[in-house]
């Protein structure tokens, strides 16, 4: 059984681990190594496309998360001063923006809001008094709103987790002792639930600077580091994909172990 | 590590999302009202995001559903169900969808649980949240990164170049329905061995001592009992594993290479390419009603199980 175990770990890690091995080879096939080598790193980095696209995954990614974290961690703290029926149906919303499918959220999302901009912008351009009213389109704000449905379920689920575990006793005592409800916020209940935010945060991060299926429904013009990585696949492996892709894995990769930390810590010093 | 690290379980949706507890973490003293407007601002947002995000955008694809397509693509408005009717038009996606998912999911399975075994119950403490940990990591990075390494190792430049040095020649890998296979299981299997992790790790591990005092092979014990009690987080794994690959597009498109449809690949081209918006709502709203049965039988048969093991326990 250790043995199967072991397998199964070397599946999961030894394709990536020759991706990262591969983008340090000087030449170009995966069938052999021929020398150390950086130069796909700097090809990569000098592309502008290529650093446009991370440019706006990295904005959008932030954004929506930072969104999501503040949104999701209110709702948790409102859905518990709510009746049991309320209760229920944010939670079964909630849980609906997770596990619906990518490709769900991103049509429907793109159908909804073609749907939209064609009443509001005509109605925009009556109300403007020059001939160049602003136009609303899908791109930056659409693919925040869609990636941010997912990623606040997410800080909703894990903020509400920490919620109910918290230490009852000291909200009563502190209350108890004529702290405001504001200070006994501030003091006791945000300290203790703040690495759940920041992992709520980190995750919602993460899950929009990877994620490609909605964003190819709702991006418009704009280009994201994962629509662009995918339509350079599209058009062949190239090893300074390769590069990106380890750039990507690290970065991933250390968002969730920070993620994982800030979960693991229990209480932090009051 | 925490158990909220993963997305969370459809049969324990009460317990994973809310948040129990009959006191308020942030209790408010005052007038009723302004306990009611601090809650109302404060599921404001959420609710707003939810309303405009999630459930209009359902509605109008519902709406869609029953629409026409427009002369020159997109939407005209009609009542018809005439895009359910075409639904056979898409046959090959949805064949090739509801057998690869399943199988998909079974291969998960049958990988998953003896690691998720070997981590809940034989594991090292010490190693075990290290072990856990590596599980997540790479369930968080990018499903395009991790399919595409695939594509690199079983691509011509990969398996097929170094086969050819020891003879095997002209052996073709990728774009084939194995490919994708592999795909699902690589992609997937994060999903799978954390449920599973979960509920072995719950197991109250003196029934198993119980079961092996009262003369209990250790085969009978692992079906009657570990097997038994671990299925609630099998029927959580397989039903997510499920719904998730019934609108996978990255893997069947990188690894299937145009070969292997599968109802995402049917939904982008009917959205981005020949524009039958009305179709494409159609297939969506099908594939949600598919994804709300796997889910409610899921739920039933855990349900059954989970009362079939009270009733076995008394």
């Amino acid at each position: 059984m250790r043995a199967f175990v072991v397998a199964v770990f070397a599946f999961l890690y030894l394709p990536i681990a020759l991706v990262v091995l591969f983008s340090f080879n000087a030449g170009h096939h995966a069938s052999e190594f021929t020398g150390f080598s950086v130069q796909w790193y700097g090809k990569a980095l000098s592309n502008p496309f290529l650093v446009e696209a991370l440019k706006n995954s990295l904005f959008i990614a932030t954004t929506s998360a930072l969104l999501a974290a503040f949104c999701g961690t209110a709702a948790a703290l409102g859905l518990q001063r709510v009746g049991a029926r309320t209760r229920a149906l944010f939670d079964a919303l909630l849980g609906a923006a997770i596990v619906v499918p990518g490709v769900v959220i991103g049509i429907s999302t793109l159908v909804a809001l073609v749907q939209l901009f064609a009443v509001v912008n005509p109605f925009l351009a009556s109300l403007w008094p020059t001939d160049q009213p602003p136009r609303l389109s899908l791109g930056y704000g659409s693919i925040i709103a869609a990636h941010g449905l997912f990623s606040m379920a997410l800080v909703t689920m894990i903020v509400g987790t920490r919620l109910s575990s918290l230490d009852r006793n000291l909200v009563e005592a502190s209350s108890d002792l004529y702290a405001t409800p504001l200070t006994t916020f501030r003091s006791i209940v945000l300290p203790q639930i703040m690495p759940a935010v920041i992992a709520g945060f980190l995750l919602a991060f993460t899950f929009s600077f990877d994620d490609f299926i909605i964003a190819f429904f709702v991006a418009g013009a704009q280009t994201t580091l994962p629509i662009y990585v995918f339509a350079s696949i599209r058009r062949g492996v190239t090893p300074e994909i390769n590069a990106i892709a380890t750039i990507v894995l690290c970065a991933s990769v250390l968002l969730v172990l920070l993620a994982q930390w800030q979960l693991g810590r229990r209480k932090p010093s009051p | 590590m925490s158990e909220t690290g993963y997305k969370p379980k459809p049969d324990n949706a009460t317990g994973g999302l809310s948040s129990a507890g009959s006191q308020p973490a942030f209790p408010m003293r005052g007038s009723l009202f302004r306990k009611n407007l601090v809650t109302t601002l404060l599921l404001a947002p959420a609710a707003l995001w939810l309303v405009v995000f999630l459930v209009l955008p359902f509605i109008a694809i519902a709406i869609f559903s029953v629409g026409e397509r427009a002369p020159e693509g997109g939407y005209q408005a009609a009542l018809t169900f005439a895009q359910y009717a075409n639904l056979p038009a898409r046959a090959t996606a949805f064949w090739n969808t509801m057998v690869l998912a399943p199988i998909g999911a079974l291969a998960c399975l049958l990988v998953a649980y003896p690691v998720a075994y070997y981590l809940a119950l034989r594991a090292p403490q010490r190693w075990r949240l290290i072990l856990l940990a590596m599980i997540v990591i790479p369930f968080w990075t990018s499903l395009l990164m991790r399919t595409y390494a695939w594509m690199y190792i079983l691509g011509g430049r990969g398996i097929p170049a170094l086969l050819a040095y020891v003879g095997i020649e002209d052996l073709r890998l990728i774009n084939t329905p194995g490919a994708v296979l592999l795909g699902i299981v690589y992609g997937y299997l994060p999903l799978m061995i954390l449920p599973i992790y979960v509920s072995l790790e719950r197991l109250d591990r003196r029934l198993l001592e119980a079961s092996a005092d009262l003369g209990a092979t250790p085969l009978s014990t692992f079906l009657g009992v570990t097997l038994r009690l671990s299925l609630p987080g099998v029927m959580t794994g397989f039903s997510l594993v499920m719904i998730l690959l019934l609108g996978e597009y990255l893997i069947p498109t990188l690894l299937g290479g145009g070969k292997v449809f599968f109802i995402g690949n049917a939904l982008v081209d009917l959205f981005l390419q020949s524009r039958n918006w009305p179709f494409g709502s159609a297939i969506a709203i099908t594939l949600v009603l598919v994804s709300v049965v796997v889910l409610i039988v899921a739920n039933r048969i855990s349900t059954r199980l989970s009362g079939a093991r009270r009733v076995d326990l008394i």
